[in-house]
């Protein structure tokens, strides 16, 4: 019995990959793939690493908990080019008040011109990188695809495979930009699923100062894939923060990826909020490449009903007297599943390193699920590493001291909630993000409606 | 105010009270006494609602209405007030954003407007010089990293932001310097008023010689077992509880 539904799976799984290998086949016939010729042979090799590996399951160590064969199962397409271009309208809900600098819009992947708004800030290039594959060419042969590698991850080989649009920003060294930049990935959502595989690009140079807020939300309620990856250069002295903010709907399959590269005495902060998706795998894996650097990486995910959410860390340490932390919180309610894998890399050289880890979970039902996984590979003699991992429920003291004083348990529990989370809020620093964030954590909790008007 | 009859209270299936009276009026300022594990403790969290807890007997009335069948919530905005022992810290709420939102919970709960927070800084300003309370306090989360009396401190802090109608000290004096206890005595004698009653649990006289009450009780396991005035305290501060207890076994022992 069990032989036959291990190879039933088998065979659909198989079926998924044969499904991908024909859509590369029809797009590089179609040309669509050939409009940028030099990224053939990357695409291939990418999408030869897919057909070799395929898709992840449970017996594959960087995937035991997260079981993606919903994703290999269904059948995804691009989303047809819409008829008519979306109305500003319908992205208004999705904009951040108090942000008013430059934004790129994506429509099921593809750069929406009219929704956006490139600006003109000094120092700054922004563009679609459809455009940016033949405009400009010579940066993007050197910098796409050299440091997120297909073969850490089926997942990325897929979306090198398919590439097609997705943000390219380049900094130049000195800049100092005062206003976030805000890359919107809107699904449609509309029909019969659809998939996107959105590929960013984002250098800064020396010296430079910037803020960046990735943001993939729904407009219908259909089921559709999202599969992107960003690769990120923080140079030298750099300090760069970095938001990644998951609120699709409840039947999005949303798997990412931070690939970050960073410079000599570069700060890289990472903030990830998930709350949206019904299947979520964010990877994070930064890479402290020159002396000195310091990256935070710090998230906040909050599962409920049937969500699935999985957070990935590989932080790598290649350099001396670099500083990583890491620090962690879910809420998870319902029969939700939580994951937390955090890996850290020292790397022979990179004597000093200081590395820190932390993850601490409320289960706040019964039947809500963590996998909490800490895992160090140190090579290097003279470090110092530590991680530690709690899970717990709702303070009871706490609530009970709350009513003492006249709150209403339910205050008093969303009160508790809305704290817990607010340690990961208050690390983000871009104040229209911040308050907007805390707006929507705060309704995603549990009676959460109850905090506002409090203050 | 309170009257509390013939109470009996068990903790995870062990009696811990086992037939307290006691009669609280207005203006009155009771003090209980009694050695450890005499149930002054659980008399405390009872009255304030705390879960675990099971009254196995008795009734409590608060001002002629059935406490015990009332939420904590609803007792604190009926006007009930707990000093916790052990004042639990809450990190990431901050302490104003909390006692704004606990004192418009009572105001709302009687009707009354809720307090904006021009109004509400004006009430804390006033209220912090009385207890010498310092800003730092206030802007930091609840409780979180407090020393004992700074946390202490806090409590009557709260207590006279929320004005309740029944205060209870659940040991309030334990782990106080004598200035602290100066401070929180002052704070508890400033809230002294012929239409509100105070009930001080303490295991000491000491916090007696500066909030002087009109009654004191020992509480020897489980029982009330003596009552009189503020001489009592001191009779018992100079021959202890032993005296008290040898006394109650003998009686006991004359019973049967």
């Amino acid at each position: 019995m069990t032989t036959t539904l291990v190879s039933a799976s088998q065979t659909r799984a198989a079926a998924g990959l044969a499904r991908y290998l024909q859509r590369f086949a029809e797009a590089e016939r179609a040309g669509t793939a050939t409009s940028a010729a030099w990224l053939m042979p990357l695409r291939r090799a990418a999408m030869d690493r897919f057909a070799a590996v395929g898709f992840p399951t449970t017996r594959d160590e960087d995937w035991r908990f997260t079981n993606v064969s919903p994703i290999a199962q269904t059948e995804f397409r691009a989303a047809p080019t819409a008829p008519a271009p979306l109305p500003a309208e319908a992205i208004a809900p999705f904009l951040f008040p108090g942000l008013e600098g430059v934004r790129l819009v994506f429509v099921d992947g593809r750069f929406a011109p009219h929704l956006s708004s490139t600006g003109a800030a000094a120092g700054l290039v922004v563009r679609s990188l459809a455009e940016a594959l033949t405009a400009e060419r010579s940066v993007l042969q050197l910098h796409l695809g050299r440091y997120a590698e297909p073969q850490h991850d089926p997942f990325c080989a897929l979306n090198t495979a398919f590439l097609e649009d997705g943000a390219y920003v380049s900094i130049s060294a000195g800049t100092l930009l005062e206003d976030p930049i805000h890359l919107l990935y809107v699904s449609t959502a509309a029909g019969a699923p659809t998939m996107a595989h959105p590929r960013n690009l984002i250098l800064t140079g020396e010296n430079c100062q910037a803020a960046i807020l990735e943001d993939y939300v729904s407009l219908g309620e259909g089921v559709h894939f999202t599969n992107s990856v960003t690769e990120l250069v923080v140079g030298d002295n750099g300090v760069v923060s970095h938001y990644h903010l998951e609120r699709e709907n409840r039947q999005a399959f949303h798997i990412s990826r931070l690939r970050s590269e960073q410079a000599r005495s570069s700060t890289l902060t990472s903030h990830s909020v998930l709350l949206g998706g019904a299947l979520v795998r964010r990877n994070m894996h930064p890479i402290l490449a020159g002396e000195g650097g310091e990256c935070l990486i710090n998230g906040l995910f909050m599962p409920r009903g049937r969500q699935h959410m999985d957070n990935f860390m590989r932080v790598e340490h290649a350099s001396p007297h670099c500083d990583s932390r890491q620090v962690f919180k879910g809420i998870l309610d319902g029969q939700a599943h939580g994951v937390f894998h955090g890996r850290i890399i020292v790397h022979k050289d990179a004597q000093k390193t200081d590395a820190k880890q932390t993850n601490m979970n409320l289960l706040l039902s019964e039947e809500a699920q963590i996998d909490s996984k800490p895992q160090l590979e140190i090579y290097a003699d003279d470090v110092k590493c530590t991680h530690g991992a709690t899970i717990g429920q709702i303070n009871e003291d706490a609530v009970f001291y709350l009513r003492s004083r006249g709150l209403s348990a339910a205050v008093a529990r969303a009160l508790l909630l809305f704290a817990f989370a607010g340690e990961s809020l208050k690390r983000m620093k871009v104040a229209p993000v911040r308050r907007r964030l805390e707006q929507l954590v705060s309704e995603w909790l549990p009676q959460g409606n109850l905090l506002e008007g409090m203050d | 105010m309170l009257e509390i009859r013939n109470l009996h209270v068990t903790v995870n299936n062990r009696k811990i009270l086992k037939g307290v009276n006691l009669s609280v009026k207005p203006g009155e300022v009771h003090s209980i006494m009694g050695p450890n594990g005499s149930g002054k403790s659980t008399l405390a969290h009872v009255l304030a609602g705390r879960d675990g807890y099971a009254v196995t007997e008795g009734t409590i009335l608060y001002r002629g209405k059935d406490l015990l069948a009332m939420a904590p919530e609803e007792r604190a905005c009926e006007g009930v007030f707990l000093a916790f022992q052990y004042p639990v810290e809450i990190p990431g709420i901050n302490g104003t954003y909390f006692l704004k939102a606990a004192l418009n919970a009572i105001r709302k709960y009687h009707g009354q407007e809720e307090l904006d927070a021009m109004d509400f800084l004006a009430l804390v300003k006033q209220k912090m010089k009385l207890l010498d309370v310092d800003d730092r306090l206030l802007n930091r989360s609840v409780n979180e990293g407090f020393s004992g009396g700074e946390k202490k401190r806090n409590e009557i802090f709260q207590m006279a932001i929320l004005q309740p109608s029944l205060a209870v000290l659940d040991e309030t004096d334990s782990g106080l310097d004598i200035d602290a206890l100066k401070v929180v005595a002052g704070g508890v004698n400033a809230l002294r008023s012929p239409d509100r009653a105070i009930v001080v649990v303490t295991h000491y006289q000491r916090l007696l010689n500066y909030i002087v009450p009109d009654f004191v009780h020992v509480l020897v396991d489980g029982r009330i077992v003596k009552s009189g005035g503020k001489e009592l305290a001191l009779e018992l501060e100079s021959q202890g509880y032993a005296a008290v207890e040898a006394e109650c076994r003998a009686l006991a022992a004359a019973s049967i």
